[in-house]
């Protein structure tokens, strides 16, 4: 301990700077990105409006995260909100529907082409071929199947999330030790039993894996579908906000979308690890 | 067990697989003209392969076809040259890797996609905004997958270019280039279809372009069986280019 102490003492007193190099070389170069912002903001060098100052686009912040316009009704009670909140429940709500609909059969399919050579040749391929196709062009079908409502954003996320998922859990099914699947026959346990105690606990990180990118792809997806014909939604705020031509509300929206989905994928990268 | 027997063998599953397939084909036909699933909603699968001939015809499909191509090739190209050298600059400045490595990962995961209405307000309505938004959601990959290549260089390879007193420029050169070569194609594999994902996805969003437009003109007019053949083709297309990305990087990757 008196050791530990004394290298801390030593290394202050040699003076070694508050900041390490990388914290402060990415403090400049956040504050070259501003700088270069404000300045393109003040030149006009884009088309007016088109980027606004730093300052314009945090008050637009403040307002879409601070600014009570929207009267709900809970248990009785009447409450304002940010309009966002409720545009955000939505948009969650839907991806993760479609998460856990498309998840749940991704995992279901995925096990049964993992434990079973013969259906993995004959199916896996169309999966494997298919899950890089741009399912945003399934939309129109998603529509005419599950009307302009969310169950068409449902439908589009649970289409987006179920390829990753179902590739991840057929590779991490196969992946895992034999010998655990032979202690699991050795004590004859069921084929629930053998999902739940042996399959699912050794998968669990290529589950996790596929989760993590089948929730990013489910986000685009319902976002993306959002966009194109919904009147709620985050999705929705962000095609208002360009045909109504509020650029910091826009950016605002899009900022606070991009912090949302880091966090979520960096939370379930923690859980595949932990 | 002779080679015919292992062919036939490897051969049941695939051919049992696409008999799946086409039975299920068969059965929404007969379900259709039962009337258990309403036509206006689920075509026939016998009209949809009629209407390929009318949308190749009638709607310029191979115009669209080479529009989409060409987007594709012009976003593939940026972000090569671009990853590809951002990658080269971070392996180059540890400190600025150290500083910003993490930050590429972070924005590899963020839905940049959603930013097309932002490029419709600076490129407009156009191919450029297509492009762009392809090129800014495909640079992340292709930025890791270079550092990932060059960080994987193995050792004993700089060591043989150091004794040989190969200059800096040598060294990455003769070296560490080659070595990483076969990652870096995987990065520029991903960006390449993460950009056409993207283009076909915004073609559609934005009514502009080649097949993503083809697929949501169709379903304003309400051609039912036009609009999934144009599904189907975007399926080809997609299937065609990943499978032919696939035999590049096992060329460049014969290991793996």
């Amino acid at each position: 301990m008196a050791q530990t102490g004394h290298l801390t003492r030593t290394s202050m007193a040699a003076g070694e700077p508050w900041l390490s190099p990388v914290t402060r070389l990415r403090i400049i170069i956040l504050g070259a990105v501003i700088g270069t912002w404000e300045l393109v903001a003040a030149s006009g060098l884009l088309l007016r409006d088109v980027v606004p100052s730093t300052l314009t686009i945090g008050r637009a912040l403040v307002e879409l995260l601070g600014h009570p316009d929207l009267k709900v009704t809970l248990a009785g009670y009447v409450l304002w909100i940010p309009a966002f909140y409720w545009h955000l429940y939505v948009t969650v709500s839907e991806v993760a529907i479609g998460l856990v609909i498309g998840g749940t059969m991704g995992l279901a399919v995925g096990l049964l082409l993992g434990a079973n050579p013969f259906l993995a040749k004959a199916f896996e391929r169309f999966l494997y071929y298919l899950g890089p196709t741009p399912k945003i062009v399934f939309f129109p079908v998603m529509i005419m199947w599950f009307g302009v409502g969310p169950e068409s954003k449902i439908a589009m996320g649970t289409l987006s999330c179920f390829f990753p998922i179902v590739l991840s859990a057929a590779a991490g099914m196969r992946q895992i030790e034999s010998v655990l699947i032979r202690v699991g026959r050795s004590f004859r346990l069921n084929t629930w039993q053998m999902v739940t105690k042996i399959y699912l606990p050794a998968m669990r990180e290529p589950i996790v894996n596929g989760v993590r990118l089948g929730m990013g792809v489910a986000m685009i997806g319902t976002l993306l579908a959002e966009t194109k014909l919904s009147n709620k939604g985050v999705g929705f705020m962000i095609i208002d906000a360009y045909n109504t031509f509020d650029m910091p509300r826009m950016y605002a929206v899009l900022l606070t979308l991009f912090v949302i989905a880091i966090g979520a994928n960096t939370l379930v990268g923690r859980a595949s690890r932990g | 067990m002779s080679a015919g027997a292992t062919i036939r063998r490897e051969a049941v599953p695939i051919v049992f697989g696409v008999a799946c397939l086409l039975a299920l084909v068969a059965l929404i036909e007969v379900l259709i003209r039962m009337g258990w699933i309403n036509p206006f909603i689920v075509p026939k699968p016998t009209d949809i392969v009629m209407s390929f001939e009318r949308i190749i015809m009638e709607e310029n499909i191979l115009p669209r076809f080479f529009l989409t191509c060409g987007e594709a090739l012009m976003a593939s190209l940026m972000l090569s040259v671009a990853g590809i050298s951002i990658g080269v600059l971070l392996h180059r400045s540890r400190i600025v890797r150290l500083a910003t490595e993490t930050w590429v990962a972070a924005v590899a995961s963020a839905p940049l996609v959603l930013m097309y209405p932002l490029f419709l307000v600076i490129f407009g309505r156009s191919a450029w905004t297509i492009i762009m938004i392809a090129f800014v959601s495909a640079l992340p990959p292709v930025i890791l997958k270079t550092l990932e290549g060059l960080s994987g260089t193995r050792p004993v390879l700089i060591n043989v270019g150091r004794s040989f007193k190969l200059t800096p420029s040598q060294l990455y050169w003769k070296i560490l280039f080659p070595s990483a070569l076969p990652t870096i194609f995987v990065g520029v594999r991903l960006g390449m279809i993460f950009a056409l994902i993207n283009i076909v996805g915004v073609e559609f969003l934005i009514n502009f372009g080649g097949l993503g437009q083809l697929v949501n003109e169709l379903a304003e007019r309400y051609d039912l069986p036009g609009t999934y053949a144009a599904i189907c083709f975007v399926i080809l297309v997609s299937v065609l280019f990943f499978i032919g990305t696939e035999r590049i990087e096992r060329w460049l990757r014969p290991g793996t």
